[in-house]
């Protein structure tokens, strides 16, 4: 024994920080008591843990498979996870290790073996000292000896590590060293810049480096031709491969990035051109096609020392890069998400060669599967491999391959800057097999972002859904929410090319205590006086239907800005996503007519804009809603006329034969009124509508425009810009607005009156926001606005009689809280719509936001409010 | 509402003693749900007249039923308030009950009596033809009269209000009149305030009795009173007229809803239609089949018993229809439910899901899309989710002159955004099969007509 516990020297184990470790070995061999002195107790999964886990026993042999299938799922996930995980138990058969190695291929984790080999004695006599384990010392030596019969076979398993610790002393010694992986560079923040497919274009590649700002200078040192290269301070290039073959300067490139990387101012990762000419170097047989040849040819010319070092170079380059603490990923063909910071055989492939679907093309190239359409990532990925025409973002991902060597360009990505910079090529060096791809979509003249995102994918919208926005940092949105927001936006929403943003509902102000009303300007102004603002607007509320109108310059312009291939210049659209005009002609009037305002205004030009999305109210209310009146409004009125009517004549009678009925009867008198006020109310909202020049179109909100959310612009100067469309045209009328300092009671007395006056000319009410489009309440940012319904309109709210004393005071207990959080919810996910859009974000990532504002629509609030 | 009573037979003013209210004072009754108001506007010897007004409380109408509502008592703006329904039946009930039953203290003969009487109501909702007011009172021997209105006498274009001022003259026992208002005025309504169960049977028979099983509008009396409930509408007429059965056939005609179904009723065209899918799936030997629009499972129903399919994937985006699918799929034996699964779906999404099936079915389906997002789902369907076989039915729109309830130029169900002739739908098919690489091939379901071809049509498209 004392042998064995002498100690020895520190024996250092260095395992990638994220891998599966296997701890194989004999009961009683020490494996649990190693995982803990080197691991932290949530790494380590213990088959014993398991065991009582599944069964309160961790020594119930019975419940073995439970807990292994339990084993694995803990393993599944912490590998999804990125996690390092250790197996702790005996593993010694290689069918106990198979299952395990396949999860870890799985989730690109490499395995690593530690075996433990005390010595059979030592084993049984640790057992020996613990009453569970009585088991017969068959056991063990069974154990060791399947053990050593598989030790030569770990390899082969698919082990990338065996550490074998074989005594007592071994084990003790051991240290763990945890590695990062050698793709892991998120420490790195750049700034970077990315450049494309070299592929022996070295003039272009030079003069790049220059316009990027590098210096490089080409000496001789040690009888080898030398680059000297300074980047602009602080940046890094980074090459995403296939520095050689077709071009006519192979070698020069080659020298270049190696005395680049060499000097640590440049990464390269590994293209599929390089693997090749490594083995061409390595003296193995290739076929020297795709224009190997060229590389073969210049590098013939070079010297033995040359080549060795580029076989080296070539031999240490890996698969990708991660960098900037996980936002950008480089790889030659790209990479999926779920392999970002991982290493597999798999990863390095995809690496390389991107994913092919298995047929061949007409030009008897692979065809390649578009792995980038289906990206969801955060991680920008930047790559290159598929030349294309221009290099355009699609999901999130870049590819700036774009053709050098077949004539096109040389392109850099500065990162973070998001700038492109290209150098032509000098000339055409090889014919592309195939034409460049990429940029335009066939014959539709969309981009290949465009041509993605024609097709939505349910996952992105469906379930339950966190959404961050800038106002409110997440944004829950409801399983059930999203199920009813899929029915709605699947039946009767028009495209979601179209459909950049929804209105959000808007709060009513807390009742009034003034008799007789229910709303008041009053609370309206005195929300937002407790929220700490000073200036506030009241604009007129009309009473129409709320349509969001996107109206672009032309055709072209919804082609190139929108997607939209039918040739329509725009669309209107309801709160809730509908087309707003059933006729198509109606439509297209409205929209040339809209256009040909914001030409005449000059508003186009000045917005330096080709589009313009415009938040409305569209009169009259009967346009959209004429079913609604003669199915329910109307019909309550007529029923209370004639109701009462008959009521009144009856009680009328009565009373001149002596009954005392004088109460009834003037309670009856004022009903009738009411009923006679309601249907006047109604009355004003209804006119019909035969053509566009029955319409009128009250624009409140300029929302956005090319490259702008106007969420940054007063409400004053939204109605100076769009009172300019009533000039212009009168299809649109211009909103009237009141100015208000709530320091001022004047100024707040004048709003009352105000108030007063437009809803008895028969107006719906006015909309109280602060003067900011975005201001900053008591917490954070504000209600976007409070709505304050004039005295009569809100008899087709809460019916004819709703002011009658016994009824207003029950109507003035409402909650608001539910309405407000959902005006605000909504208030954030239309604005973070708009952003995303203007930031040419992929459709899906504003149809999310979209989306979610109709899915919080579902949710159950009074609809009165 | 409003509603009066008015006799001329001397002493007018006995009518009081059949009420039970005395002429000279006027009486009030809280209802819970508001209150009635009874008095006389006229009582003399030679004209008596008898009044009940109902003021019902809008607010707690609302307020009590917060959510579980039908969707029309949850506005506050409704016409419950003011127009003549079961609430005004329930008032008659709990207010004049002795009158109702034929009772009175004090003039017994009187009661049992037919009388000249008057009845006035006003407004009383009638939900279908105007008509039906006389059909539903005239066999049982009143004169009828109608006043129409308009919703809004200064709107004349609004049209007509869907409400009537019924004036009833007769010579009749008054419990009669009142119960056969008591009957009708919900009838005529068609939407009860309260839950119809079990006792609502045993009322209406009780009220019907004498009259009801010999009134030619007896089954559609029945099935608006019972607010077809079915089992409730089967029990009726069973212990009514014991021989006559079959009461589906007859429910109400002048119902407007499942427009489609009624007009391709007779020619059982959906069964033969769904009959047809099964069986072009069963000749494509599909194992993995998905039923996209799978609506309430009439399809699935089908496929379900064929053994040779392994696994049924029902699609629908509705969620109420996929619940209805989930409760008609409920009690399926195990072996056969274990094959069944429904998802929430949008056919315009890509839809990882639904790769990798030999067969779809899309029946009754496209033409619920609007034209321009057709494109997505054949993005979708044709290109991404690529099942071997892909069935698609649809109107043939040729056939629509042969039907005769359907207006001209007008689709066959109101959520229909399109309806293709023969011609539009071959076009299409051919379009679509040759962008995504299918096959197709065309056929009607149907009896075909020489010239305007069967009624339904059907693409089967195969890769």
């Amino acid at each position: 024994m004392s042998a064995e516990t002498t100690a020895l020297p520190a024996r250092q184990i260095a395992v990638p920080e994220f891998s599966m470790i296997v701890l194989i070995g004999a009961s009683g061999s020490g494996k649990s008591s190693f995982a803990r002195r080197h691991f932290r107790p949530t790494e380590i999964i213990s088959s014993d843990t398991c065991r009582g886990l599944v069964s309160d026993d961790e020594n119930d042999q019975t419940a073995t498979p439970d807990a292994f299938a339990l084993l694995q799922t803990i393993l599944e996930l912490r590998l999804k996870g990125r996690r390092l995980a250790v197996v702790d138990a005996t593993n010694v058969r290689p069918e106990d290790r198979k299952k395990l190695v396949e999860i870890a291929r799985r989730f690109h984790a490499l395995s690593v073996a530690i075996v433990l080999d005390p010595g059979e004695g030592v084993c049984r006599a640790r057992n020996a000292e613990r009453p569970d384990r009585d088991f017969g010392a068959h056991v063990v030596r069974n154990q060791m000896a399947a053990l050593r019969r598989g030790l030569h076979g770990l390899a082969r398993e698919g082990f990338r590590q065996i550490h074998h610790l074989a005594s007592a002393a071994e084990i003790d010694a051991a240290e763990i060293a945890r590695q990062r992986l050698w793709t892991d560079r998120r420490d790195e923040a750049g700034p970077f810049d990315l450049i494309g497919d070299v592929h022996g274009c070295a003039d272009e590649l030079e003069a790049l480096l220059a316009q990027l700002g590098y210096t490089v200078e080409r000496s001789e040192e040690a009888g080898e031709p030398r680059y000297r290269v300074s980047p602009p301070p602080g940046r890094k290039a980074v090459f995403v491969g296939d520095l050689v073959d077709r071009g006519p300067r192979v070698a020069d490139s080659l020298r270049l990035v190696m005395d680049m990387v060499e000097d640590g101012v440049a990464l390269c990762v590994l293209g599929n051109h390089e693997a090749k000419l490594e083995k061409w170097l390595a003296g193995r047989e290739v076929k020297a096609a795709h224009g190997l040849q060229a590389s073969i040819d210049d590098l013939a010319g070079q010297s033995d020392a040359f080549r060795a070092r580029a076989k080296a170079f070539i031999g240490g380059l890996v698969s990708h890069y991660l960098l900037d603490r996980g936002r950008l990923a480089v790889a030659h063909a790209g990479i999926k998400e779920e392999m970002q910071g991982r290493a597999s055989g798999t990863i390095r492939g995809f690496c390389l060669f991107g994913e092919t679907t298995g047929e061949i093309d007409e030009f008897g190239l692979p065809v390649r599967q578009n792995w980038a359409a289906e990206y969801r990532g955060k991680t920008k990925v930047v790559h290159g491999h598929t030349p294309v025409v221009e290099a355009a973002w699609l999901n999130n991902t870049l590819c700036i391959d774009t053709g050098c060597v077949f004539g096109g360009k040389l392109t850099a990505l500065r990162y973070p800057e998001m700038e492109l910079v290209s150098e032509p090529a000098r000339q055409v060096y090889t014919e592309p097999l195939r034409p460049l791809g990429g940029a335009v979509a066939a014959a539709e003249g969309l981009s290949q972002q465009q041509d993605v995102d024609d097709l939505l994918d349910l996952a992105d919208v469906s379930g339950k859904r966190i959404i961050t926005t800038r106002l409110q940092p997440s944004v829950t949105i409801r399983e059930e929410n999203t199920a009813a927001a899929l029915e709605v936006m699947s039946r009767f929403a028009i495209d979601p090319k179209w459909l950049i943003y929804l209105p959000p509902t808007m709060s009513p102000s807390e009742t009034s205590k003034e008799e007789g009303y229910l709303e008041h300007p009053r609370e309206a102004l005195a929300f937002y006086r407790r929220e700490g603002i000073r200036e506030v607007v009241a604009e007129e509320k009309h009473m129409g239907s709320r349509a969001a109108l996107v109206v672009c310059r032309d055709a072209d312009t919804a082609r190139s800005r929108f997607g939209v291939t039918s040739g329509e210049i725009g669309a209107v659209f309801t709160r809730s996503g509908r087309a707003f005009f059933s006729d198509a002609g109606q439509r297209d009037i409205v929209l040339t007519r809209t256009r040909d305002a914001l030409a005449a205004t000059g508003l186009f030009d000045e917005l330096g804009s080709d589009w313009v999305l415009l938040d409305a109210e569209i009169m009259p209310w009967s346009a959209k809603a004429q079913s609604l009146i003669t199915s329910q409004y109307g019909p309550t009125g007529a029923a209370a006329r004639i109701g009462l009517g008959a009521t009144r004549d009856a009680l009328r009678r009565a009373s001149a034969s002596g009954l005392p009925l004088q109460e009834l009867l003037a309670k009856a008198d004022r009903r009738l009124a009411s009923a006679e006020a309601f249907a006047a109310v109604l009355r004003g909202y209804a006119w019909p509508v035969g053509s566009v020049d029955d319409l009128k179109i009250a624009p409140f909100h300029l929302l956005a425009s090319e490259g702008q959310v106007h969420s940054d612009k007063p409400h004053p100067w939204h109605m100076r810009q769009l009172a300019r469309l009533a000039e212009a045209d009168p299809l649109f009328k211009a909103t009237r607005v009141l100015g208000i300092d709530l320091e001022s009671d004047a100024e707040i007395e004048r709003a009352v009156q105000w108030w007063l006056a437009l809803t008895a000319e028969g107006g719906e009410g006015m909309v109280v926001k602060p003067a900011d489009f975005l201001a900053r309440g008591r917490r954070g940012i504000t209600q976007p606005a409070i709505k304050c319904r004039g005295r009569e309109y809100l008899r087709i709210i809460y019916g004819p009689d709703y002011d009658m004393p016994e009824h207003l005071d029950r109507l003035r207990q409402r909650g608001l809280g539910g309405k407000r959080s959902m005006a605000f919810r909504e208030f954030a996910l239309g604005l973070e719509a708009l952003e995303r859009f203007v930031a040419r974000e992929p459709l899906r990532r504003v149809h999310e936001c979209v989306f979610g504002v109709l899915a919080l629509e579902s949710e159950p609030v009074d609809p009165r409010l | 509402m409003f509603l009066s009573v008015a006799t001329t037979h001397h002493p007018a003013t006995d009518l009081g003693f059949l009420l039970h209210k005395n002429p000279a004072r006027v009486h009030e009754l809280d209802l819970g749900f508001g209150r009635a108001v009874m008095f006389y506007p006229e009582a003399t010897a030679e004209r008596c007249e008898f009044a009940i007004t109902l003021d019902i409380d809008p607010v707690a109408l609302v307020r009590g039923r917060e959510g579980g509502g039908d969707g029309l008592l949850d506005q506050y703006v409704n016409d419950r308030p003011y127009a003549a329904s079961s609430f005004l039946s329930v008032a008659l009930a709990r207010g004049i009950r002795e009158a109702m039953a034929g009772r009175s203290r004090e003039r017994q003969a009187l009661a049992d009596m037919a009388i000249p009487l008057v009845a006035d109501v006003a407004p009383l909702p009638v939900r279908g033809k105007t008509e039906l007011v006389e059909r539903l009172f005239g066999p049982l021997g009143y004169a009828v009269e109608v006043t129409r209105h308009q919703l809004d006498p200064e709107r004349p274009d609004w049209g007509d209000a869907p409400y009537v001022a019924l004036r009833l003259s007769g010579t009749a026992r008054l419990a009669d009149l009142l119960t056969h208002l008591y009957v009708l005025m919900p009838v005529l309504d068609d939407r009860k305030h309260y839950f119809v169960g079990d006792d609502e049977l045993e009322k209406l028979l009780a009220r019907g009795e004498g009259w009801l099983a010999a009134h030619p509008e007896r089954d559609l009396i029945i099935s608006r009173y019972l607010k077809r409930r079915r089992f409730l509408i089967k029990s009726a007429l069973a212990q009514l007229v014991p021989d006559e059965a079959e009461p589906e056939q007859r429910l109400d005609p002048a119902r407007e809803d499942a427009a489609e179904t009624v007009i391709e009723r007779p020619l059982r065209l959906h069964e033969r239609r769904l009959d047809r899918v099964a069986e072009l799936i069963r000749q494509a030997r599909a194992k993995h089949v998905l039923d996209l629009g799978c609506g309430d499972g009439k399809l699935i129903a089908r496929l379900i018993q064929n053994p040779a399919i392994d696994e049924i994937v029902g699609v629908e985006v509705s969620s109420a229809e996929l619940g209805r699918a989930d409760a008609r799929f409920a009690d399926l034996p195990e072996p056969r439910k274990g094959k069944l699964r429904l998802l929430q779906g949008s056919l315009i999404y890509r839809d990882l899901r639904l790769r990798g099936f030999d067969a779809a079915a899309l029946v009754e389906v496209i033409e619920h899309f609007e034209p321009d997002r057709l494109p997505h789902l054949e993005r979708a369907l044709f290109g991404d989710a690529r099942p071997q076989t892909l069935i698609v039915t649809t109107p043939n729109r040729d056939h629509n002159v042969l039907f005769e309830s359907l207006r001209a130029g007008a689709y066959r169900h109101p959520d229909h955004r399109f309806e293709w002739s023969r011609q539009e739908f071959g076009a299409w098919a051919e379009r679509v099969a040759t962008e995504h690489g299918y096959a197709v091939r065309l056929e009607g379901v149907g009896d075909d007509h020489p010239q305007f071809g069967a009624p339904g049509q059907i693409a089967v498209f195969t890769r």
